[in-house]
């Protein structure tokens, strides 16, 4: 059971009085690719951040690897790769001090930093195409860069599981393809992985299930929505909606139903 | 002249007293700076004021009421902080007026207080630190260093972002309340020697002269501390030149021209590097360090 990574039944958050989820039963499994789809405001970004225990729940529970966020000490088997990176008050931090954060978890307060812990920085540098950049400040990165940065700091903790929130938004054709080959590997690793996608772009073939919350709840769980006809053909702007599917129409091979309309559009 | 005030013991105390805030200060301020609370210092400064003054009206040594009472106004104002509500605000300046009022007003209930007194607790007195002072300000430096040795990978996620610290599963509150308590425990230290009014200067100039130079927390923390050394020395020495120089006050105002001095000198050295990487590389580059 404990090796489920994260397991929500009923989950409800509540910002500001008004509620964002409103009953999300979610539960992830072992080696499952995840994407988590909707339209802005859908409340996929808040159901993350409240399956990382970032965000407390107002109902329901929310489990990672079988104990409550609060109570769960194995934090090294999750790697959370934020929307962006912060860079605080303007003190300079360098991408190598920024990615070598990533193994926090795994440190002792009075161990110094030992060579696994050098040789993993190493490696995650190495795979997102920065080891050049090490000794450069974040801060007089890229866009695009600053998202490699995030993701080389999740790949340097070693986690079992990998949480990413919007980690194509807004980001180069190049750092989207580097992204997608890096997840490949890690699939390939059984790494799990739950993603928050706006657009799924060249991860689509990577993710094993889609999740499609819209208005707070789950409006569709079960095999990935592709994109067919005209909407697959590469370079298409989704920009309108699709018709909504009839109310109990099968979808996705008779996995759970739900309408699969808007998760796309709105931007 | 020098050597020969190095033979005196006033000058000898004075001298570890400003090598020891040199440091502490800018380690404990790099952190602030980064955690966006370059006010706090200040603010622990003014509370500081009313524990100066409880210690003149007890009878017990100031330097130790006002351990106690920064450190109890450090916790308040990171619990406040903490709550992250816009009435905090108004909550943590009640307190600062609070704490200087207080201190103004008890210093003269007090039987030993006097205007001079109150004067070298709010401007410094770096030529009055006693050799009991010096025991407990070096106490206090090993504390801070301590804290920042010891804690420093933790504070650095906390204080670069909170919310990747509590998904590293990091104790964010009591990290928080770490860096507050050590921030007391600094201005304590540097109390004597530049002042309660003045006393996050040095925890905030040399962080913010070493940042338009530096690449890397680390360094910038490495190069401030050499800053505020060179400051708190410096301005002291200056003092000694002429009785007239108030070494407080000599002190922020050397490490003041440090910071304009590397402004310069960083935006010279940001545009070499410029010219050297490929513009197209990084065609957003972020240009506000400071």
């Amino acid at each position: 059971m404990s090796e489920t990574a994260f397991a929500m039944t009923g989950g409800r958050v509540t910002l500001d009085r008004r509620p964002i989820l409103r009953g999300v039963d979610l539960t992830v499994r072992p080696g499952e690719v995840v994407a988590l789809l909707g339209a802005n405001g859908s409340g996929k970004s808040t159901l993350v951040r409240a399956l990382l225990g970032l965000i407390p729940l107002s109902g329901g529970q929310t489990l990672v690897y079988g104990s409550p966020p609060a109570r769960f000490r194995q934090w090294w088997r999750v790697g959370y790769v934020p929307q962006r990176l912060q860079v605080g008050g303007g003190v300079p931090a360098t991408v190598r001090e920024v990615v070598a954060s990533g193994r926090i978890a795994r440190q002792s307060r009075l161990r110094r930093t030992s060579a696994a812990d050098r040789a993993a920085v190493d490696a995650a540098l190495e795979s997102v195409g920065l080891a050049g950049r090490a000794g450069d400040p974040v801060q007089e990165l890229s866009g695009g860069q600053q998202q490699r940065v995030l993701i080389a700091r999740a790949l340097a903790g070693e986690p079992d599981t990998y949480v990413m929130d919007e980690p194509t938004a807004g980001v180069d054709a190049e750092t989207q393809q580097l992204l997608a080959d890096t997840l490949a590997t890690l699939v390939l690793e059984g790494k799990t992985i739950v993603l928050v996608a706006h657009e799924l772009g060249p991860l689509e073939p990577l993710v094993t299930r889609g999740v499609v919350v819209r208005d707070g709840r789950i409006a569709h769980d079960g095999p990935p929505p592709r994109p067919e006809g005209e909407c697959a053909r590469p370079g298409h702007e989704h920009v309108h909606p699709h018709a909504p599917a009839e109310p109990g129409s099968p979808l996705g091979g008779g996995a759970s139903v739900g309408p699969l309309s808007g998760w796309q559009g709105e931007s | 002249m020098i050597v020969e005030l190095l033979d005196k013991e006033f000058f000898q105390l004075a001298l570890a007293a400003a090598l020891l805030v040199g440091l502490c200060a800018p380690a404990v301020g790099t952190f602030i700076v980064q955690r966006r609370l370059a006010l706090l210092g200040d603010g622990i400064g003014h509370v500081a004021l009313t524990g100066v003054a409880l210690g003149f009206l007890t009878g017990t040594a100031p330097i130790i009421t006002a351990v106690l009472v920064s450190v109890a106004g450090a916790v308040a104002i990171e619990l406040v902080r903490a709550r992250g509500r816009t009435s905090g605000d108004v909550a943590l300046a009640l307190m600062f007026y609070g704490g200087i009022a207080g201190g103004v007003m008890l210093m003269g209930i007090a039987p030993g207080g006097s205007s001079t007194k109150l004067n070298s607790y709010l401007f410094g007195a770096i030529a009055s630190v006693t050799r009991e002072d010096i025991w407990i300000i070096g106490g206090l430096a090993v504390a801070v260093v301590g804290v920042v040795a010891v804690f420093g990978r933790e504070l650095f996620v906390l204080c670069q972002d909170e919310e990747m610290a509590r998904a590293s599963g990091l104790p964010v509150r009591f990290l928080s309340l770490l860096i507050a308590v050590t921030a007391a425990l600094t201005v304590v230290i540097a109390m004597r020697v530049v002042g309660l009014l003045l006393v996050s200067a040095l925890m905030v100039i040399p962080v913010a002269t070493s940042q338009q130079i530096t690449r890397g927390f680390r360094s910038t923390m490495a190069l401030a501390m050499v800053l505020g050394v060179l400051a708190s020395v410096g301005g002291l020495l200056s003092s000694t030149m002429s009785a007239r120089v108030p070494p407080g006050a000599a002190i922020v105002l050397l490490a003041l021209a440090g910071f304009v001095l590397a402004l310069g000198v960083g935006r010279f050295v940001r545009r070499g590097r410029s010219q050297e990487s490929t513009v197209s590389e990084h065609p957003n580059r972020v240009e506000e360090a400071a």
